[in-house]
């Protein structure tokens, strides 16, 4: 969707400014919202792609009103109340109200250590080979849809050389809905700045994303 | 582990967030949907377990072993796993390697993505508009934000992390590095420049 996320070459918001000896985190909730998330998530309701897509569902300017953490503590409130673990009620009044769905598993202290080594690996087999090959040249698809997408709004319709196929991975646009995993080739693309940025781009410069096969047509 | 709820406890109540965050908390708790002790675990991992000083490491020792920075190249997942660095958020990794022309610069337009197996949790700066939307269009105005001046003739490349690869950046080794210790060069290696906000510390600034 072109939600507030696709941030790639809007501009206005001021400097980066990075903070000298940052701490990790500004808050003692911040550490909360950051571990609730992962437990949340390890109850198995829902994947990384739906999860992204709440985040980028909020309202653009309540987006880019909150800091990341907020950002993940508001989509996780969407995620619970979507899947019947919470009811607006009880957030509202800071208090359970009764059982609502109850999750596959609850991440417990001592399984912890195992779940954040394991991860979450997103390669899958696909069946066939890759369409394309290091070196081929692609456009990239022009799209507009309402739902989830990984391919940036900066490199939509444009020129690129396949540089690395990177084997076979969830894809994100059917997955964050529900609609399976439907795994594709992933490939890295690499554009040059003009012909992403056109007039007076930075002729030194190099851009590339990890696209699905479907996001790529031959040129 | 020390339960966190003190530092918890001390937010001010009347912070919206704080206090937003501790009633999902409770509702969750009461349910039964999380373990709060689950939460520290998962909390001090990221505090005192899984940082930059792993990346530096990998760093390291890319720089004083040939065979394993040939391995980084190749397949950085199984390198980086050879020494003991898995898990979430580094589950498919890449080494991208610096070299006098090309500079090498990570972000994530899209969300935050960012390579915690290594790195940690990312700062503010990096889940941040400004970066987030600059570093795609004036890479090199972001690096200078960070007192870093590249010359003109450096090729910058830009890495979008859009899928669920997660990018490491090799800095180049600094001069008058020759015969540290991997333990030493490591001191080297800060968390900017493997995104590729930085470079490597000259051995006299470490």
């Amino acid at each position: 969707m072109n939600g507030p996320q696709d941030l790639g070459g809007q501009m206005g918001f001021g400097p980066v400014a990075p903070e000298n000896n940052e701490p990790l985190f500004h808050a003692g909730w911040e550490k909360w919202a950051m571990g609730m998330t992962i437990a949340a998530g390890a109850m198995g309701q829902w994947n990384i792609d739906e999860s992204r897509h709440a985040r980028e569902s909020l309202h653009p300017a309540d987006y880019y009103a909150s800091s990341y953490y907020e950002i993940w503590t508001k989509a996780l409130e969407v995620l619970l109340k979507r899947h019947g673990f919470v009811q607006p009620q009880e957030l509202d009044e800071g208090r359970s109200l009764g059982k609502g769905t109850q999750p596959k598993r609850v991440l417990k202290a001592e399984n912890v250590a195992a779940a954040l080594a394991k991860g979450g690996p997103c390669d899958r087999p696909v069946a066939g080979e890759p369409r394309f090959q290091p070196g081929d040249r692609i456009r990239t698809h022009n799209f507009n849809p309402e739902t989830h997408t990984r391919l940036p709004r900066y490199a939509r319709g444009k020129l690129g050389v396949i540089e690395a196929v990177r084997g076979g991975f969830v894809f994100p646009d059917s997955n964050a809905h529900g609609k399976g995993e439907n795994p594709q080739y992933v490939y890295t693309v690499v554009f040059t700045a003009p012909e992403i940025w056109g007039d007076g781009a930075d002729p030194t410069l190099t851009i590339s994303i990890d696209a699905w096969e479907s996001y790529l047509e031959p040129a | 582990m020390p339960h966190d709820h003190d530092d918890h406890h001390h937010d001010n109540e009347l912070d919206p967030m704080a206090a937003r965050v501790r009633a999902l908390e409770t509702i969750l708790t009461e349910k039964g949907l999380i373990d709060p002790q689950a939460i520290d675990v998962i909390v001090d991992t990221y505090e005192t377990k899984v940082g930059p000083r792993n990346g530096a490491k990998v760093v390291a020792k890319a720089w004083s072993d040939p065979e394993y920075a040939d391995w980084l190249k190749r397949d950085a997942t199984a390198a980086i796993e050879s020494l003991s660095y898995t898990g979430r958020q580094g589950e498919h990794m890449q080494a991208v390697f610096n070299t006098p022309d090309t500079h090498n610069l990570v972000v994530c337009t899209l969300c935050s993505c960012y390579p915690w197996s290594v790195l940690g949790l990312p700062p503010v700066w990096y889940k941040s508009p400004p970066y987030r939307s600059k570093a795609v269009i004036d890479p090199r105005g972001v690096l200078v934000e960070f007192d870093l001046f590249l010359p003109d003739t450096t090729r910058i490349r830009v890495w979008d992390s859009t899928a669920e690869l997660r990018y490491l950046v090799v800095p180049m080794r600094p001069e008058g590095s020759e015969g540290l210790s991997e333990e030493q060069l490591a001191r080297l290696v800060t968390r900017d420049s493997m995104i590729g906000t930085g470079l490597a510390l000259a051995p006299e600034a470490a």
